[in-house]
């Protein structure tokens, strides 16, 4: 690392930081859903990988779909995809929630178990309908190829786009929470369940829906992964254990926390793999999180609740 | 549920299965098969360990297969080692180290198998090594209060931690192959039929005696505050109980009968490699003692028997319908028989024949989990 002059390693180093943000949109897409479900139910979702991978399936079939039957409207398949992916996944989620979730919301360990099983049941149906082959999207035009910045320094428009679309989700996921009434009472509810019941809240409803917005944002997130990777049957469960690790980094009910856990986790990822092996990257990443929750558990950022 | 059970019911159930292990099944089936079920027992020693930590003591760890590959990996660098004399690799270009550092360009055996040349070093490492690693993780979790599913999650973390550090380092640790070509044990030809089944045997009778050291732990004192831990942790700490200290314990036990388990798979298989140890697999370590019954030894592994037959049948017959089986299987058992088979005999097969075995007993049933009306926190 030291054969670079000075301007080369500060492009380098920016390259890296715009490769860790696109990282950290895509642990900040997947880990919304998931902190949304969590810190309110307490219900940890193992198949939430495959909600994801189920928008970006979705994504691929619209983008056949408008190929064959409606061409000169191409460049604009990928919005409607994303909000395809978002019915799609809010609504098996809804199901979902309705067939297993509800009936185990005392005994949060076994959620765990039965959402494992549903993930790979999600799995292989996958692989029996699209094949156990990675597909991939055909881009529009105009999201393909780079954006020099300076002469060394160069930027992916799809990455950039991604990133919008993150920041333009997070804020509709804070609006809706922080100003809306049905955000109301997803709050009051992770506040407190009891007494939110007590008021007049339909906690079984607020549940679902939750539940249900949840794994939608997943299917948007998916969506947007379908940009920046190729989608496999199992792609879902290489980002199941970092997310969860985010989220928890985070502080559970936190959704500041969980953007702040994203963009430290995934920046010091991609700059510790400027310097070691991408797998040794990893591992050092992993390792400083836990250790860091061994000594703060709670995470990050807390949120005071009454219990 | 077996905590105050008729010790006569309770004997006739470790002697049916003694009979079955060590007599039936060497006499119905071949070789081959035979290796198969010492196979698939080795995860039972898992699944006792599961029992304590997860069914009695209510931590449920998913980093089972940390410890499972701790100690198969403690085995398979002694065997490893005694397979590399220097005649035996002369042809490499460092005789006399594994031939995979060989190929990585090690030209010296790394310090932390330097020991692994002692095989009582080996034997008590097998225990040791997973019951300290656990000791570490659990003293600085429950010590700060991380419980359930956060405990949970971070074990699992911890796997995929180990499995990429051992895929990513591959010269000393034989990457995704793993470390394989294992020959002799302490000169013995572990590779030859009659070897496998006295393997199998041993395997079995360490398999009883890990049981009744399961048993005897959990029929004291001790298993009974285990139980109240798992039911109400709080009022056992206001009683003046260190908790953190017992769910420790209980974790470490765990570690230390997988450690075991994985010593033996070594043995049985002749190679230990990630593939064993993931994420995937630690979290099917669960599901055999969710389906056997978290709350019974006999149950567990009678579960890692019949989930892994079922397992190999599938995959043989209709290999696209086993995930779905498996998953469904999690689904079905979580929703609808959270005591597994040992739950279904205790409810149905032992009320009929329970009155002729033993006249006057006494009937306790626990919950599973947490009492039912608590909300979701």
């Amino acid at each position: 690392m030291f054969d670079y002059s000075l301007g080369e390693l500060g492009s380098i180093l920016a390259m890296q930081a715009f490769a860790g943000l696109i990282l950290f949109s895509v642990f900040v897409l997947m880990a919304l859903g998931l902190a949304i479900i969590f810190g309110q139910m307490g219900v940890i979702n193992m198949a939430h990988g495959e909600f994801l991978i189920l928008g970006a399936y979705v994504t691929y079939i619209t983008q056949h779909l408008f190929s064959d039957y409606l061409p000169w409207a191409q460049p604009a398949y990928f919005l409607v995809a994303m909000v395809f992916a978002f019915v799609v996944s809010g609504a098996l989620g809804l199901i979902v929630e309705w067939l297993l979730i509800r009936h185990l919301y005392s005994r949060p360990l076994d959620t765990l178990l039965a959402t494992w099983g549903l993930s790979l049941i999600m799995q292989q149906v996958f692989r029996s309908v699209f094949g156990a082959r990675e597909v991939g999207v055909e881009l529009p035009d105009w999201l393909m190829g780079s954006l020099a910045v300076t002469d060394t320094i160069e930027v992916q428009i799809n990455g950039l786009f991604v990133m919008g679309l993150t920041l333009l989700i997070t804020a509709a996921v804070l609006v809706l929470l922080f100003r809306s009434r049905w955000g109301l009472q997803v709050r009051a509810v992770t506040a407190n369940r009891v007494m939110a019941g007590a008021v007049g809240i339909d906690t079984r409803r607020v549940d679902r829906l939750t539940f249900g917005l949840g794994c939608g944002v997943a299917g948007i997130a998916g969506s947007a992964f379908t940009m920046i990777g190729s989608t496999g049957p199992t792609s879902g469960q290489l980002y199941i254990v970092d997310t969860f690790l985010v989220v928890v980094f985070g502080g559970a009910q936190s959704l500041f926390g969980t953007v702040a856990s994203a963009l430290t986790i995934s920046q010091s990822q991609s700059a510790l793999e400027f310097f070691l092996s991408g797998s040794m990257a990893k591992v050092i990443t992993l390792l400083i999180v836990i250790g860091i929750l061994m000594l703060r558990p709670q995470g990050l950022f807390v949120l005071k609740l009454r219990r | 549920m077996s905590l105050i059970k008729s010790r006569g019911t309770e004997l006739l159930g470790y002697l049916l299965l003694a009979v079955v292990l060590l007599v039936v099944l060497p006499l119905l089936l071949d070789n081959f098969r035979l290796n198969l079920i010492g196979k698939y027992l080795t995860f039972a020693f898992v699944v006792i360990g599961l029992v304590i930590s997860w069914g009695y003591t209510g931590v449920l760890s998913l980093g089972q297969g940390l410890f499972f590959g701790l100690g198969g990996y403690i085995m398979a660098m002694f065997l490893k080692l005694e397979a590399s004399t220097p005649e035996a690799t002369a042809i490499q270009s460092t005789p006399g180290i594994p031939d995979f550092m060989d190929w990585n360009q090690l030209t010296a055996l790394p310090w932390f198998w330097e020991p692994s040349h002692s095989f009582i070093f080996t034997v008590f490492a097998i225990v040791l090594v997973p019951s300290a690693l656990a000791y570490v993780i659990g003293a600085a979790m429950f010590k700060r209060r991380v419980g359930g599913v956060y405990f949970a999650i971070i074990t699992q973390a911890l796997v995929a931690v180990a499995t990429i550090l051992i895929i990513g380092q591959q010269g000393y640790t034989g990457g995704v192959n793993g470390i394989t070509d294992l020959r002799t044990l302490m000169g013995w030809d572990i590779r030859t039929d009659s070897a496998k089944t006295i393997l199998y045997f041993i395997e079995v009778v360490l398999l009883f005696g890990c049981m009744a050291v399961a048993r005897l732990m959990l029929g004291s004192k001790l298993g009974r505050i285990l139980v109240a831990i798992r039911d109400k942790e709080e009022r056992v700490r206001f009683s003046g109980y260190d908790v953190a200290n017992f769910k420790t314990f209980a974790f470490c036990a765990a570690a230390g009968f997988a450690g075991i388990g994985g010593g033996m798979f070594t043995l049985q298989v002749g190679f230990m490699s990630p593939s064993i140890i993931g994420i995937v697999p630690s979290i099917e370590m669960v599901i055999f003692c969710a389906v056997g019954g978290r709350l019974s030894l006999i149950g567990g592994v009678l579960g890692a028997l019949l989930v892994n037959a079922a397992k190999t049948g599938f995959s043989e017959e209709f290999p696209e319908l086993w995930l779905l089986g498996l998953g469904g299987l999690f689904i079905g058992v979580v929703l609808f028989f959270p005591r597994g088979v040992a739950g279904l005999y205790a409810d149905h097969v032992e009320p009929r024949l329970g009155p002729w075995l033993n006249r006057a007993r006494l009937r306790t049933k626990l919950p599973v989990g947490p009492a039912e009306p608590t909300p979701a926190e």
